[in-house]
């Protein structure tokens, strides 16, 4: 494989870039609404009346606080680790997508944007976006690619019912890459007029950053909750990562506190060959796809690879360029579950704890399955439980012969 | 061998390189010179191309199931230089597969190949210092492109940071056809004029003899992409270079383009 040049090390005082990972690769026709969006986020950021009503809606109208629930007949299973789960899953339209969604869309009213595009694999940020547009009565259109709405229609549905019109992407592979292509190339021609609510930590400067603040929330009520409970911190966070915006909450606040393991769980697929899987750091390496410099999977050309995962939300060929610095740096580690560890482990939590993950969420339970008996009484899990499974019951029902 | 147009409205040609095959893009491309384009951009098929519309879209497609690789595109690169020495030549290409390459392994054989510029879609000037300094080293042209959204103090970036000559795009989008030039594409030529006395092409959505025309009143050079590599689409392989030559012929150029 050739050496790759990295863009510069003088890229890292640039703004956007965690470690030499980030940046901003995209047409010029963009950059303006980039810049424009960079200090439109800034100024609500730093507005008391933003924060207010953003704090407001993600406790009456999402419901968050979420529960962080101790899984004792899970834990007793398997005869380690305390297990305890962040339930993402308990909030409306049922994954954590709602907090970033909700947060974009006050910042797009806010800039006076009418029309509203985003893109979605798994489909739960397309549902947290067409909800959103509901309430804040924007336009809206979902681009999802044809295999994931074939595979996630349930999904589908619900867009289509809460006022969005979903546009399939038939180009590439047909999953998240191209959707995410294709809501490019709609917010390049319609720039002046449309706000690209980006769905993952993923893309170009300021999105990552932004993306990851939505969702820091995840983490800072996690850190109390557990002292709450616990008293002290856990000996590990467990996240699935695809672009990777649930694992990035979900690891933010502990990112200072060296002693607790941060865990992400990419997409195993059904094989270790190119292609078959969604394991940027298993076969992966650094490159630049939809406007971000990280980990990719590609050819001996620079060409994106295929991916392959039974989750839609992971299958994707790229990760959030922080999670690429934190991979490099040590301070988080990622594994992969595959396939079938996944779907054993969406069996096990249901007929243990009675809830049902979603599939992406699953990856994450699986690698909690397989740790957490290695370790002691007095070691504590958090598992982010990023979404419900009710939307992959068509995939399930198929896989387990329900 | 440099950037030039002899002539207004200069013509530079967008060809999908290894669509249908590496053959046939250099019959095409040799062929596009003799009837009168002045510069020919040699597009690296990509997997992703989040810039352009579905017709280029498909031709990437097509190169890439045919294998076509950047090492290839810079060994057609050097055959075209060699036939025509005279013509202007450019790589075009999304940053990834030059990442992938190597930038200065990549600076260093277009160099060699004989190209004259590089155009990377998706690098903006902010995030180009490696790709710049490697440019200037191996004496290539990098030419960027310029938007009707750019504000002035991207456009003076544009313009210092540009050789050749500056592409503007004349329309926010994707590439493909329009009916007609906005009032954006006359607009930003102008505002690119303030900071540069570089030739200014305009492209995305230039198709016919009608557009060419049009855009001579404000600018130096019109690029035809898509237009072309829909003829090329619509066309037998064989027929495919003869047709590109008859489209252009088409567009009037002046008669100074012919003699070349």
């Amino acid at each position: 494989m050739a050496s790759v040049i990295h863009p510069a090390a003088s890229s890292e005082s640039r703004p956007g870039r965690f470690g030499i990972y980030g940046g901003r690769y995209v047409p010029e026709t963009l950059m303006a609404a980039l810049v424009e969006l960079e200090h439109e986020y800034e100024a609500a950021k730093n507005d008391a009346s933003f924060q207010a009503e953003l704090a407001g809606l993600l406790k009456d109208y999402a419901g968050r606080p979420t529960p962080l629930y101790f899984a004792r007949r899970l834990t007793e299973q398997l005869g380690g680790a305390k297990i305890y789960l962040k339930r993402e899953d308990l909030l409306h339209t049922g994954a954590h997508k709602i907090n970033n969604a909700l947060g974009q869309g006050l910042l797009a009213k806010r800039m006076g944007k009418k029309r509203i595009i985003a893109e979605t694999g798994a489909g739960q940020h397309g549902v947290a976006t067409a909800t959103v547009c509901a309430l804040l009565g924007l336009e809206c259109v979902i681009y999802m690619g044809d295999v994931d709405m074939e595979r996630q229609e349930l999904n589908v549905l619900r867009m289509r019912l809460l006022g969005a019109e979903v546009r399939g992407v038939s180009s590439g592979s047909k999953t998240l890459k191209d959707a995410i292509s294709e809501a490019m190339r709609d917010w390049v021609t319609n720039v002046r007029t449309t706000y690209y609510l980006l769905g993952s930590a993923l893309g170009a400067h300021p999105y990552p950053t932004m993306v990851r603040d939505f969702h820091r929330v995840i983490s800072i009520e996690m850190k109390q909750q557990i002292l709450e409970k616990e008293g002290r911190l856990p000996t590990a966070v467990i996240a699935c990562v695809g672009g990777g915006s649930n694992a990035i909450g979900a690891f933010y606040e502990f990112i200072p506190n060296r002693e607790v393991r941060l865990i992400g769980v990419e997409a195993g697929g059904r094989g270790t060959a190119l292609g078959e899987h969604a394991a940027r750091f298993h076969g992966g390496s650094p490159g630049v796809l939809q406007g971000t410099f990280s980990y990719v999977l590609q050819d001996e050309n620079g060409q994106i690879a295929a991916t392959h995962s039974v989750s839609a939300g992971l299958d994707y060929a790229s990760i959030g360029p922080e999670h690429a610095a934190l991979h490099d740096s040590g301070r988080a580690e990622y594994v992969s579950q595959d396939d079938a560890a996944t779907l054993d482990a969406v069996v096990r939590l249901a007929r243990t704890e009675g809830i049902l993950p979603a599939l992406e969420s699953a990856h994450a339970v699986a690698e909690c399955l397989r740790i957490a008996p290695t370790m002691t009484a007095h070691d504590i899990l958090v598992v982010n439980l990023s979404g419900r499974g009710d939307k992959d019951m068509g995939i399930l029902a198929r896989e387990l012969k329900l | 061998m440099a950037i030039h147009f002899n002539h207004k409205p200069g013509l530079v040609v967008y060809l999908t390189a290894g669509d249908p095959s590496l053959e046939i893009t250099r019959a095409i491309a040799l062929e596009a010179i003799d009837a009168g384009a002045d510069v020919i951009e040699l597009g690296v098929p990509f997997s992703d191309p989040l810039a352009d519309g579905p017709v280029i879209q498909r031709a990437s497609e097509r190169a890439l199931a045919r294998g076509t690789r950047l090492k290839d595109v810079l060994e057609l690169a050097r055959e075209i230089r060699a036939a025509r020495p005279a013509a202007g030549l450019v790589i075009f290409s999304y940053f990834n597969p030059i990442l992938h390459y190597g930038l200065a392994r990549f600076a260093d054989d277009a160099a060699a190949a004989g190209a004259d510029g590089v155009l990377v879609t998706d690098i903006i000037v902010e995030e180009a210092d490696e790709y710049l300094a490697e440019m200037e080293r191996v004496k290539l042209a990098p030419i960027f492109l310029a938007a009707p959204t750019s504000p002035d103090d991207r456009l003076q970036a544009i313009a210092i940071h540009s050789k050749g000559f500056v592409y503007a795009i004349s329309r926010t989008g994707i590439t493909g056809k329009q009916q007609s030039m906005t009032a954006d594409a006359a607009a930003l030529v102008a505002r690119i004029r303030r900071w540069t006395p570089l030739p200014v092409a305009v492209g995305f959505g230039i198709s016919n003899a009608e557009h060419v025309a049009q855009v001579a009143e404000f600018a130096d050079a019109a690029v035809i992409g898509s237009a072309i590599v829909e003829l090329i689409e619509r066309s037998t392989p064989e027929a495919s270079p003869g047709a590109v030559a008859r489209f252009i012929k088409g567009l009037h150029l002046p008669q100074a383009a012919l003699a070349r």
